[in-house]
């Protein structure tokens, strides 16, 4: 007990702020003010007051009575005090052993000096003395060996030395002395050996050992604990808190002291903590968790606990100790760092999905590029083989031949369109397809494609085109594909419908609902966009609709199919595609492609049995008609200039089913030219079933008497029109494509769907050529190249080309002569090594002749002039005498006889080494014609 | 066929041009003429290096006859034609061949018989070397064309 009150004394004293001193009233407003106010991370509860500090140290010193934890506790301090105290004996016996070498020390001197003099009797008695005194720690063989050296010493020096006395008294005395000294050193050892002894005993109390220890330990923990997020505790058996520390409470002790968990606060993560605390101390196990407290006195956090059984000696449990750190902001970090992996997971995942699609879509392009490649292979050389059956057809065949050259065309012709639609179809994909901006007349375009359809109609159809009078004349947009999707709907129409007819419908529309919709997307061509170009040819157009319906009579469209009907490689029906063939691609051209390329749309109303209709919205701007440029539109050449003052008004056509046969039209004065112009043949094979009433009803009878001697499944049929003409006579026509209407029924072209196709492919061609023709400028300096080398004058020639000047060229100086009396020139490019007449000399008489007005001087030269008629004379000397220093630059090809003094000697200008470069000739032209 | 191997012909092309530029075979006015070459001429090198070759085997073939008659002295006309093949040789960048004509020149100049002898030997030499590589040349770039030829519709 004794030693437990100097330790609470002590505490009271040293350690003041780790357990609570002054109890009672100052301690709340210790801790108040120890608060810090911005520490939010304060844990909880804890103090210790008065009463429980000491009620609470007796506990302590009780548990550590009774626990284990104590007692080792106890044998630690215990054995670091028995370590002190062997330390302690330990540095005494060196201690000791340094006295004792300094006794021995002093003996060895007392031996010396008594063997010196033969001391006898004095040296007995003090080393007596002096053995009396140490003898404790002397070995007493030691001692009586060098008492016996002594003695024998003794003896032979007091035989040998007994002569004058005065002198030994002397001796005595003086030794006296030193005896004296030696022996108060002696008592000064033994003085300070007694000293150490007691100090000794002082240190050796085991009490005040303990409690420098338990302070140095306290401080220690008191160092370490002072500032850490820490709670500890102590509870017992029922989870009641004995004990708890905490560096910033929040709660007073009396709240906590004699409490559980449950008892002090509520909320989520207390009963866990409790439960946990109760599993610990059935299991007997310490461990470790984290629970997240979600209470009303601290809010949300998050604790690491540490819990551990406590036991007392008897290995019974007594309760718990226990531990909790605040981990908050690392439990969120932690959080964070799992969600943002998670996050970098999914990212990983979408990115290896997205590559995946990259690779897929890269390898479909690749598959489409090839298609497209091979397409494009496979084109030129079918076109080759369908062009020649086709000349083939043009020669004598028996009828079996000719069917069966007919097949082959035909087929030849569904390839060749496959491919060509494969083709558009990847070149809209790929954004290649350009849409051209040309003027054209929206009637004769359908004209036009119903008179191609009408030509390869092989059934009795009535094809009609109806056009609505405020459609304008003329119009601006892509008639290459407005043409495609025209004849692309009209085939599918006449494929589709047996009887009836099928027609196209005109009209003009105020702007359709659609169009802001289509600006809104990104889309890549919107009506603007298309029309661009001739918006900036800055003709005040304006935009036009045109609705244009094509319709039927015909099988109609289920409505389930209507959806599917415009994608890819899609029909109504695998049995439509069965029955009609076809690859499906055409619609979706139109459509997806095509009209809404174009910034239109397409659609479709159908009724099964009844017909359909296509109708397609499409802007146009209107062109204005007075404009008489050559390359007004590709029919232009088709028609003549009358006739276009006719149709363009024309409104309405209709097509009857024409059929004939070329055998019955090759009978007649077909000459081989002829055979050129329409070498292509129109199959006429017409199947006799379910026919035969309707050519009754299309044809005069008179043209069936013909057709009805041919074989039995087909027949030809040759038909003349009324009014007499010729078969070969209406051809003729057709071809100029002068679409008579005599009859109300029109004349055909009767070029086939392939010849009519190629030539859609290459009006891009001509026009462009055209284009560049038209362009020449006309008021560019002359120039006149005097030049001997073939491949000089090429290379000169191409670089001023290039430069932009159209030059002349003679190649002598003769010829340069000549030309110069001809002509005017703004510069002479003149070589100096040439036949005939050499540049010097050329120069030198152009020269004179400016100098003189004659040409005298070259004809001295035996230059051979041309002996132009008086009047051109007199005009070349009036336009030669009007000008001014014809400038000459030499062309040198810098060799010994070329020099540049020679040049300037002879009246040339400058020059231009050799070989001519366009930087060159360039500075050349800018200094000369600037 | 498919235009695969456009890209290797065209290395191919720079390769052989520019080890005809080390060995200073052609020089900077073959670029020249190749810069002429546009859309409007699109085979204008090959044109005018076709020229060259017609006219320079003449002129050598004449060169030839002249110098192989015993009784020749006409070291003016061999001039004149040596004139024509240097102002040619350098308009399309045939280096090689311009210098070794004019050392051929300096020679007829100097009514230098057996150095005339000489000159066209090596003359000749050196322009068959050019006419082969030239061929060589415009064989690649016909292939290269044909393969370029084949269009993607991208």
């Amino acid at each position: 007990m004794v030693c437990e009150m100097e330790i609470e004394d002590m505490d009271v004293e040293v350690l003041s702020s780790m357990w609570p001193d002054d109890v009672g009233t100052e301690t709340d407003k210790q801790f108040n003010v120890e608060k810090p106010a911005g520490d939010q991370d304060t844990l909880k509860e804890v103090t210790i007051t008065e009463k429980p500090a000491i009620a609470d140290l007796k506990r302590l010193s009780e548990l550590m009575d009774s626990t284990h934890q104590g007692s080792s506790q106890l044998t630690n301090l215990v054995k670091q005090w028995e370590y002190m105290q062997d330390h302690a004996v330990m540095l005494l016996r060196d201690e000791l052993k340094s006295l004792s070498r300094q006794r021995e020390e002093a003996e060895a001197k007392e031996l010396e000096i008594i063997e010196e003099h033969n001391f006898e009797s004095n040296g007995h008695e003090n080393v007596l003395v002096l053995d009396d005194k140490s003898d404790f720690l002397r070995s007493s063989s030691f001692r009586e060996r060098k008492r016996s050296q002594v003695f024998d010493s003794e003896k032979i020096e007091v035989d040998e030395v007994y002569d004058t006395v005065g002198y030994w008294k002397q001796k005595a005395l003086r030794l006296e002395k030193l005896l004296e000294a030696s022996r108060e050193r002696e008592r000064r050892l033994i003085e300070k050996l007694n000293e150490s002894l007691k100090t000794m005993e002082s240190h050796a109390a085991p009490v005040e050992e303990l409690t420098q220890n338990l302070r140095r330990a306290e401080g220690f923990l008191h160092f370490i604990l002072q500032n850490a997020p820490i709670v500890m505790g102590h509870q017992d058996k029922d989870l009641r808190y004995l004990f708890i520390y905490n560096k910033f409470p929040s709660l007073r002790e009396q709240d906590i002291l004699g409490k559980t968990d449950v008892e002090i606060f509520d909320g989520a993560g207390v009963k866990e903590s409790q439960e946990f605390k109760k599993e610990v101390l059935e299991k007997g196990m310490a461990s470790k968790r984290e629970i997240t407290f979600e209470t009303e006195l601290f809010g949300s956090k998050t604790f690491l606990i540490y819990v551990e059984p406590v036991y007392n000696k008897l290995g019974e449990k007594i309760g718990i100790n226990y531990m909790g750190m605040e981990v908050t902001d690392q439990v969120r970090k932690r959080e964070k760092m799992g969600k943002l992996r998670e996050h970098n997971a999914v990212r990983n995942a979408m990115e290896t999905e997205l590559n995946k699609t990259i690779h897929i879509t890269e390898e479909t392009m690749r598959a489409k590029q090839m298609l497209a490649t091979m397409s494009h292979e496979i084109r030129s050389p079918l076109s080759g083989v369908v062009g020649m059956a086709e000349i083939l057809s043009t020669t004598r065949l028996d009828q079996e031949q000719r069917q069966l050259l007919n097949v082959m065309i035909s087929s030849g012709d569904l390839v060749l369109q496959l491919i060509n639609d494969i083709l558009d179809l990847s070149k809209v994909e790929s954004g290649v397809m350009k849409l051209e901006a040309t003027k054209f007349r929206p009637r004769e375009v359908v004209k036009h494609v119903l008179q191609t359809a009408a030509a390869s109609l092989k059934k009795s159809l009535t094809l009609e085109g109806n056009i609505a009078d405020d459609v304008p004349i003329e119009v601006v947009g892509d008639v290459l594909r407005i043409r495609q999707i025209l004849t692309n709907l009209i085939s599918n129409a006449i494929k589709f419908t047996h009887k009836g007819k099928v027609g196209i419908k005109l009209e003009v529309i105020s702007e359709p609902f659609f169009t802001s919709e289509n600006m809104n997307d990104n889309k890549p061509t919107t009506p603007k966009q298309i029309l661009s170009n001739e918006e900036q040819n800055g003709d005040p157009e304006t935009t036009v609709w045109i609705c244009c319906d094509v319709y039927d009579t015909g099988i109609g469209i289920p409505e389930n199919a209507i959806p599917c009907l415009f994608k890819k490689y899609m029909q109504a029906s695998a049995d439509h595609a069965r029955k009609y063939g076809g690859t499906g691609l055409g619609l979706a051209i139109c459509k997806q492609l095509k009209v809404e390329l174009m910034g239109g749309r397409l659609t479709v109303t159908s009724r099964v049995n009844e017909g359909s209709t296509f109708t397609f919205i499409l802007p146009y701007k209107v062109a204005t008609p007075n404009d008489h440029s050559d390359d007004q539109d590709e029919f232009s050449d088709m028609s003549d200039h009358q006739h276009i003052a006719e149709d363009t008004t024309h409104g309405y056509f209709q097509f009857q089913p024409l059929l004939r046969s070329l055998y019955s039209s090759s009978e007649g004065p077909v000459t081989g030219q002829n055979f050129l112009t329409h070498n292509v043949t129109q199959s006429s094979c017409i199947k006799l079933n379910g026919f035969a009433s309707d050519l009754s009803h299309a044809l005069p009878s008179t043209n069936i008497a013909q057709s009805e001697a041919i074989s039995s499944c087909s027949f030809e049929s040759a038909h003349k029109y009324p009014n007499g003409e010729s078969l070969y006579k209406e051809y003729e026509s057709c071809s100029s494509s002068q679409a008579s209407n005599e009859g109300g029924a029109l004349v055909m072209e009767s070029e086939p769907a392939v010849s009519s196709r190629r030539q859609e492919i290459d009006p891009h061609e001509t026009t462009s050529e055209r284009c560049e023709e038209s362009s020449k400028p006309d008021s560019k300096p002359k120039i006149l190249l005097v030049e001997d080398n073939r491949i000089n004058i090429m290379v000169s020639q191409s670089m001023m080309k290039q430069l932009g000047y159209p030059i002349d060229i003679a190649t002598n100086g003769v010829e340069a002569i000549r030309a110069l009396q001809r002509s005017n020139y703004d510069l002479v490019l003149m070589d100096v090594c040439m036949p005939v007449l050499d540049g010097l000399k050329a120069t030198r008489l152009i020269r004179s002749y400016e100098e003189s007005g004659n040409w005298e001087a070259a004809i001295e030269e035996g230059v051979d002039l041309d002996t132009p008629s008086s009047e051109t004379l007199q005009n070349r000397e009036v336009c030669v005498c009007s000008t001014k220093r014809l400038p000459i630059v030499a062309m040198t090809a810098n060799t010994l006889s070329e020099s540049s003094e020679e040049c300037y000697a002879n009246g040339m200008d400058s020059f231009i080494s050799k070989p001519v470069t366009l930087q060159k000739l360039r500075e050349c032209l800018e200094q000369y014609l600037c | 066929m498919l235009g695969l191997g456009v890209d290797r012909l065209q290395a191919d092309i720079n390769r052989l041009l520019t080890s005809l530029f080390h060995q200073g075979v052609l020089d900077e006015q073959f670029l020249q003429l190749q810069q002429l070459q546009d859309d409007t001429s699109p085979t204008f090198v090959y044109d005018v290096i076709n020229i060259y070759f017609d006219e320079s085997d003449k002129l050598l073939r004449n060169l030839r006859l002249s110098l192989m008659d015993r009784e020749f002295s006409d070291y003016k006309k061999i001039g004149l034609h040596l004139n024509q093949l240097v102002g040619s040789s350098s308009s399309i960048g045939a280096r090689r061949v311009r210098n070794l004509c004019v050392a051929f020149r300096s020679a007829s100049e100097l009514n230098n018989r057996p150095g005339c002898l000489r000159g066209l030997e090596v003359v000749e030499h050196e322009y068959h070397y050019l006419k082969n590589m030239m061929h060589e040349l415009f064989h690649l770039e016909q292939q290269r064309l044909l393969a370029a030829g084949v269009r993607y519709p991208m």
